[in-house]
């Protein structure tokens, strides 16, 4: 994901740029929080890997213990008991914190990643068609997305994992689902400033079909918008589903996930705050770096924002 | 007038379409709730009974009809639960969030028209790169974490204010405020940013202007210029944006509520969330979406009405 991001952000960079002599640096204000996220990314992926307990294995002996603490407990795929060393320590009944933190961030990033990729699929396409055929298409897409949108988002959002059940493909959808209205409003409005330029009119002078122009003329020019959006969409669809999780209406235990583990910690905040702190910080480190990866991409594509 | 005409049809309809999907939501729900609502240990006879308590012998459109037709009186029928008429046990609880968003709103104006000033003011200095770089981090957390932060840091280790609980208004209103302050400032520590963002923005573009020049030529002191002459223009959007985030709020503060016990609306939806009473979550979701709808529709209009620009530019996009 972030991987592509840069690509395009060079593409752009080279294309539209390429007169001025001027050049733009990502900076350390891109490439701090895009360190991070790789760092949460291979920590998810390789959370199976690493000679650690597995993420449901008790140590009855050391509860809510500190980080660094020493303690014995059968790893992953082994049957006796080990020496380990808590690198941030253990939660309130027994269990290896860093390990629930690598494998909840597989639900954050799951969810933080697909959910907004479904949004923008189909909200991108709806934004697009809506934008471009103008008229009644556009009045019926524009009329249900506001209905989507008269819901608070949260109370939705409770609703429907309500209604359908918690487990994880059912939230990625509900999010999904979410993340439509607002990515079909980006992708229209860029749309709608678009289909009237001039190479457009060209492509059509030249007798190119709708589905070309589509393809070829609009949609190249709003994915960079689309994907500046889909960065912040991320950020809010983590906290979306740490707040879920937070409320026990999330992926259902044993599975970790980051808002379990901080609502866990809850009942012994006052005499082991780490276990509550640790998940809450790299929640927000993570959210973060999404809106500085977001705000610093927005920057590049839309000068006159960042001189403000 | 065919402005405000093309308004109020576009607001008939998101309310219609609104009620309707609400009803939905609980008629396609998958499964037989009569079981849902009795548990596994029910006898046939009990399913029967709820089934026709509800209603749900009788065909799906019929049972629109009457709901509708309750809706309009006021009636969002009976918490399958405590027995609680739902409309009253929601108006019941509305003066707590009400008070919750109210106080919310106060501290982040507070915290956002001083410091989007300053940051016009000083612009690109150290001081609004410093506010700006606090605002992105402050964002970034999420209410719940904002809450457990505020509950260990004041509550417990400064042992300043009750980290839970809720005392009415009729008992005093010092030990009202009290229960209520870490609250707000849960919301309104991460909501003053878009404010003070928005301000900033706005103000930069006004100390621009010709008058702003004039001002300073006629050598008035710079709190002068910036609070007296500036900041009325420059708090157009401010306004606006503080309406509408009314509407995000009341979603928003259902886990405010829950984590610090106060007994909202927020609170209400989710006990009917945990206790699987479908009657209790469907009036909820109707009355904050509804509730939304309306906001966001004065909010528009007044703003419409300030600025005549909007009213002749008609489509929004």
């Amino acid at each position: 994901m972030a991987e592509t991001a840069i690509d395009n952000v060079a593409a752009g960079e080279a294309e539209g740029l390429a007169g001025r002599r001027r050049r733009r640096r990502l900076g350390p204000g891109f490439w701090l929080p895009a360190g991070w996220i790789g760092l949460v990314v291979f920590g998810a992926a390789t959370a199976g890997f690493w000679p650690m307990p597995a993420p449901e294995t008790i140590d009855f002996l050391n509860r809510a213990a500190m980080p660094g603490t020493v303690g014995e407990i059968e790893l992953a795929g082994q049957t006796e008991l080990s020496e380990f060393r808590y690198l941030l320590g253990t939660d309130n009944i027994g269990r290896d914190m860093l390990s629930r933190l690598l494998y909840g961030a597989r639900v954050s990033l799951l969810i933080g990643l697909l959910s907004p990729l479904i949004g923008l699929l189909v909200g991108g396409a709806l934004g697009v068609v809506a934008g471009y055929y103008r008229g009644r298409v556009d009045g019926a897409v524009v009329a249900a997305m506001d209905v989507i949108l008269a819901f608070p988002a949260l109370a939705l959002l409770l609703a429907i994992t309500f209604y359908l059940g918690p487990s994880l493909p059912n939230l990625i959808l509900a999010l999904g689902f979410l993340s439509v209205p607002a990515s079909a409003r980006v992708a229209r409005a860029n749309t709608l400033s678009v289909a009237r330029r001039e190479f457009v009119l060209a492509a059509k002078a030249m007798g190119a079909s709708d589905l070309y122009i589509l393809v070829r003329e609009i949609v190249p020019n709003v994915l960079m918008p689309l994907l500046v959006f889909a960065m912040l969409l991320v950020a809010v669809l983590i906290v979306a589903e740490g707040t879920l999780s937070f409320l026990g209406l999330s992926v259902p235990p044993p599975t970790p996930s980051w808002g379990t583990m901080i609502e866990e910690g809850r009942e012994l905040l006052d005499q082991a705050p780490h276990v509550t702190m640790i998940p809450a910080a790299v929640m927000c480190l993570t959210v973060l770096s999404f809106n500085l990866i977001g705000d610093r991409l927005r920057s590049l594509i839309d000068p006159r924002e960042s001189r403000l | 007038m065919r402005y405000l005409g093309r308004k109020l049809l576009r607001l008939v309809f998101v309310v219609a379409a609104v009620t309707t999907l609400t009803f939905l939501l609980v008629a396609l729900l998958p499964g037989d709730i009569a079981y849902l609502v009795v548990g596994p240990t029910a006898t046939p006879a009990e399913v029967e009974a709820v089934r026709e308590q509800l209603g749900l012998d009788r065909p799906m459109l019929v049972r629109y009809g009457e709901w509708l037709a309750a809706l309009a009186q006021g009636d969002l029928g009976v918490s399958l639960r405590t027995s609680e008429p739902v409309s009253e046990a929601i108006l019941s609880r509305l003066p707590v969030t009400l008070e919750l968003m109210l106080l919310a709103q106060v501290i982040a104006v507070a915290l956002a028209v001083p410091l989007g000033v300053l940051c016009a003011y000083r612009q690109n200095r150290w001081i609004d790169r410093a506010v700006t770089l606090a605002g992105f981090a402050m964002i970034s957390v999420p209410p719940f974490v904002m809450a457990l932060v505020l509950i260990f840091t004041v509550a417990l280790r400064l042992g300043w204010l009750p980290a839970t609980g809720y005392v009415p208004l009729s008992e005093g209103l010092w030990d009202n405020l009290r229960t209520f302050a870490l609250p707000a400032l849960s919301i309104a520590l991460i909501e003053w940013v878009t404010l003070m963002r928005l301000l900033r923005n706005d103000m930069i573009m006004t100390l621009q202007e010709d008058f702003i020049a004039m001002a300073r030529a006629k050598g008035l002191p710079a709190w002068h210029i910036l609070l007296r002459h500036a900041l009325r223009p420059s708090s157009f959007s401010l306004i606006t944006i503080l309406g509408l985030q009314v509407g995000t709020l009341i979603g928003g503060t259902v886990i405010i509520e829950s984590i610090f016990a106060l007994p909202g609306v927020g609170r209400l939806l989710l006990t009917g969330i945990f206790s699987r009473d479908y009657v209790v979550v469907q009036g909820c979701i109707l009355f904050i979406a509804v509730a939304y709808v309306l906001i966001n529709f004065l909010v528009d209009l007044t703003y419409s009405f300030l600025d005549p620009r909007i009213r002749v530019g008609g489509r929004d996009g």
